[in-house]
């Protein structure tokens, strides 16, 4: 509120960035991003029920080296967003806090993400046949 | 006695007597959504290079249907919990704020709906 003089907390950009301030921000993008890429979803699921034509392009789109680069950075957030996820869930459950535990769990939520990425970008191309 | 401010007594805000539903709900989506984007994302790997028979197929066997659209449901629910956390922080015009968390609940009910009907239309055969 305007009228009051209380004091503030300073501005975050004061801070160093370090690993815990910097994932946290980033769950929050990723949550973002994958809201927004909620949209691709249902627009596939409306293409398929929409029939073969408006699929294969709903397909065609996907596929495209754009619609690629989009999927393969919202597997990313997605893989993300659920392995940080599940470290909040543990934080809620009371376990965690610990300063090296918070930096170690953060730097493992990024390379399980990374991994989850990786083994799903190589197991769908192998289903393709690596088309 | 009060442990509210004279000014917030006054306009009446402070407390949004809400509780801890909006953080528990979020939480029980996010628990919700463990395993059913790990079933998702594990059925479009195989699902990679199908054709349309193969897709609607998918999404038209009842199993698949009812995971699809609780799929949905929660993932709307959870992004629109997420956004207005969001909104709230970030957005301290009140008739922007306003606005942007009734779009943010619009177009989550449009496109969950959309999806939800969609996979409706290929469990009944009607694509």
């Amino acid at each position: 509120m305007s009228s009051s003089n209380r004091p503030l907390s300073p501005h975050l950009q004061v801070y160093r960035p370090q690993i815990t301030t910097t994932l946290s921000i980033l769950h929050r993008i990723t949550g973002v991003a994958l809201a927004v890429g909620t949209l691709l979803l249902i627009y596939w699921l409306a293409a398929a029920a929409s029939g073969p034509s408006a699929f294969a392009s709903a397909q065609g789109l996907v596929g495209s080296v754009i619609g690629r680069l989009l999927l393969f950075g919202w597997t990313f957030a997605l893989f993300y967003h659920l392995c940080n996820g599940i470290r909040h869930l543990v934080w809620d459950a009371g376990y965690g806090f610990e300063m090296r535990t918070a930096e170690r769990s953060g730097l493992l939520v990024v390379a399980a993400s990374a991994v989850l990425t990786l083994v799903s970008w190589i197991a769908g191309y192998t289903m393709m046949g690596g088309a | 006695m009060s442990l509210r401010s004279p000014l917030g007594r006054v306009r009446g805000l402070g407390s949004a007597k809400d509780g801890t539903g909006h953080w528990w709900a979020q939480r029980l989506s996010a628990i919700a959504l463990i395993p059913l984007t790990l079933w998702f994302c594990a059925s479009v790997i195989a699902l990679s290079g199908a054709d349309y028979t193969a897709v609607a197929a998918w999404v038209g066997s009842p199993v698949v249907a009812g995971l699809l659209i609780l799929l949905i449901a929660a993932t709307f629910y959870h992004a629109y919990l997420g956004l207005q956390v969001v909104i709230e922080d970030y957005v301290h015009r009140e008739l922007v704020k306003i606005a942007g968390l009734l779009l943010a609940k619009a177009a989550a009910i449009v496109l969950a709906l959309t999806g939800i009907l969609s996979v409706l239309l290929l469990l009944f055969g009607q694509a």
